[in-house]
């Protein structure tokens, strides 16, 4: 009988064995973008693929994860599931994922089909062709997963729709459309990297761990089932790093650019995933700073440990990153519970416990600076003055988020930069973004901002609720507007004989 | 030292390989999560087939670990017999 052959071997044999040589075509035509990032490449056999997975073995255990998934899903729906999580209020981070992270499943695909096309090494482009079939499974496992929710409660109607146009679904697929218009080697420094390494791990393992804990089966399930590529992800990110830095030294400079850039934008980012966890999950695991330490901070400072030999240092704006994390979550929700008339889920006040629990887990910022503002919120609820603000807030012209956020020295004054450029002045919401746009200026001067877009007349309207509705294709009073009395709210009570 | 981690998702499978990582690796910390169980250790980790394989009373392939993996934090060796994690510093 024939020896079975080693992993080791069979995945020489399996990926770099079936690349070639071009013989009558100049090699430099066939990957026309490999050099225009300044990124020098001296020798693609030098790339390793710890997990060597091979094609086959890759269909072999993504089938399996597969059939366990959608065993799941039909269990999930036929035994109406919905019907087990801890509140419905839940529902509406669910309502955020399907709208702002799904699409951005289906880019990576978009970004690592391309890139794994346009990479010399073969090693890296079978890897990133994996990688692109795992998004593109992602996408379509969470369309599946939610069509569920779709049909008990609103807001999931549109997805694609919305993340093309709503206010802020800009924030999510602009930072994708950034990537993925870089060259191939930003893209997986971005992505691969930044993104793959320390900053998915915060949506999909805290924050699926407190699906499971509100009883949502359907979005745990495929969480963890995505996650699961995701680990195979973060290996190939962080080789793509130590490959860069090992080519050659001129790349370090280049590399640690991106690293500056894109964590930065990554956090920005994930503001409103440090929402959904603080404020969305009624069943709590942890809390966004005890998440962000252990995610970011241990597992991200461990890993910049590890690259310090080669010259990378921590990512630029890192002291405000770390200080960040107690004060975000709070921005950002109040900055939706104000904008909740334009938001195409429901919004509402934390119950007392709960604020209780924020009070327990931010105790040097939460009664100081954001308890306050719930409190008078109540008040006026009580008095039947919920309250919405008017006003369309300003973008920043890179991250595209309402400039919401405080300086983190004095979180009683909002951060506000700006700078001119060709006689036009540009706004921004720190000094991560302002350097971003001022590094590439000629990028982001195209950036679709949502609010400039509606003051320009083209988003429809002329009143706000025209662009709500017709522009973005929100059911007014149904998909927006305070979770009480919605008619999420009312089916709920009805389902379980509350009166 | 900084630490390597993996998380696996609480199912039956799993519980086999959290034993054996437990086993091999007597230093680390198993902490247990809504639907998942994270390991951490200083430095290293290894997850050793033959150790799985005992504890499952069945053959298991190194590769199939991907099915219940959820995260994992350090660089990445994998062979037949074995993954290791580790951090250079």
């Amino acid at each position: 009988m024939a020896k079975k052959i080693n992993a080791k071997e069979k995945y020489r044999l399996f990926t770099r064995d079936l690349d070639w040589d071009y013989s009558y075509e100049n090699r430099s035509e066939a990957f026309p973008l490999e050099e225009f990032e300044g990124i020098k490449i001296t020798d693609w056999s030098k790339w390793e693929d710890p997990f060597r997975l091979t094609m086959d073995t890759y269909w072999k255990y993504q089938a399996e994860k597969e059939k366990k998934l959608y065993a799941i899903f039909d269990a999930f729906s036929q035994n109406n599931g919905h019907l087990n999580i801890s509140d419905p209020r839940y529902v509406n981070a669910i309502k955020i994922f399907l709208t702002a992270v799904s699409p951005l499943e289906y880019q990576a695909y978009q970004g690592f089909a391309h890139v794994g096309r346009q990479l010399g090494g073969v090693g890296a482009r079978v890897a990133c062709q994996m990688q692109a079939l795992d998004e593109l499974r992602h996408v379509q496992t969470q369309i599946h997963a939610m069509s569920h929710y779709n049909k008990f409660f609103n807001g999931f109607h549109e997805y694609s729709h919305m993340h093309d146009r709503v206010w802020y679904l800009s924030v999510p697929k602009s930072f994708f459309n950034d990537a993925r218009t870089g060259g191939p080697f930003e893209f997986m420094v971005a992505i691969g990297f930044s993104f793959e390494y320390v900053l998915t791990n915060l949506l999909f393992v805290p924050f699926m761990s407190g699906a499971a804990h509100n009883g949502d089966m359907a979005t745990v399930t495929f969480g963890f089932s995505a996650q699961s590529d995701e680990a195979r992800h973060m290996t190939l990110g962080l080789e793509i790093i130590k490959f860069l830095l090992e080519q050659h030294e001129d790349n370090i400079p280049i590399v640690q650019k991106w690293i500056d850039k894109w964590f930065w934008r990554g956090s920005r980012l994930l503001t409103i995933v440090a929402m959904m966890m603080d404020y969305m999950l009624p069943n709590k695991v942890m809390s966004w700073k005890e998440a962000w330490e252990v995610y970011f901070e241990e597992a991200g400072g461990a890993l910049f440990n590890d690259l310090a030999r080669y010259g990378i240092r921590m990512p630029k704006y890192s002291e405000t990153i770390e200080k960040e994390k107690e004060h975000i979550s709070h921005q950002a929700w109040w900055t939706f519970y104000s904008h909740g008339n334009a938001t195409g889920f429901h919004t509402w006040i934390p119950t007392d416990e709960e604020l209780d629990w924020l009070s327990e887990k931010y105790p040097d910022t939460f009664d100081r600076y954001y308890r306050p503002r719930w409190e008078m919120a109540k008040k006026m609820e009580a008095e039947g003055k919920r309250f919405y603000t008017k006003a369309l807030p300003q973008l920043c012209s890179v991250c595209q988020i309402p400039m919401l956020f405080t300086e983190m020295d004095d979180p009683t004054l909002n951060c506000f930069r700006d700078t001119t450029h060709e006689g036009e002045r540009y706004h921004f919401c720190s000094d991560g973004c302002k350097d971003i746009f001022i590094d590439e200026p000629e990028k982001y001067v195209q950036s679709w901002l949502p609010v400039h877009q509606i003051f320009q007349g083209n988003c429809g309207g002329p009143e706000l609720d025209d662009v709500l509705s017709q522009f973005y294709r929100m059911n007014l009073d149904e998909d927006n507007m305070d979770m009480k009395n919605s008619l999420d709210e009312k089916r709920w009570k009805k389902w379980k004989g509350v009166a | 030292m900084s630490k390597v981690y993996i998380a696996l998702q609480d199912n039956d499978e799993s519980r086999y390989i959290v034993e054996a990582i437990a086993e091999d690796n007597p230093e680390a910390t198993v902490i247990h999560m809504p639907a998942m169980i994270r390991i951490e250790m200083e430095g290293k980790l290894c997850v050793n087939r033959e150790s799985v394989e005992e504890k499952m009373g069945r053959d298991w392939d190194i590769q199939e670990l991907n099915i219940n993996l959820i995260t994992l934090g350090g660089n990445v060796e994998e062979s037949d017999d074995c993954l290791n994690l580790y951090w250079n510093e």
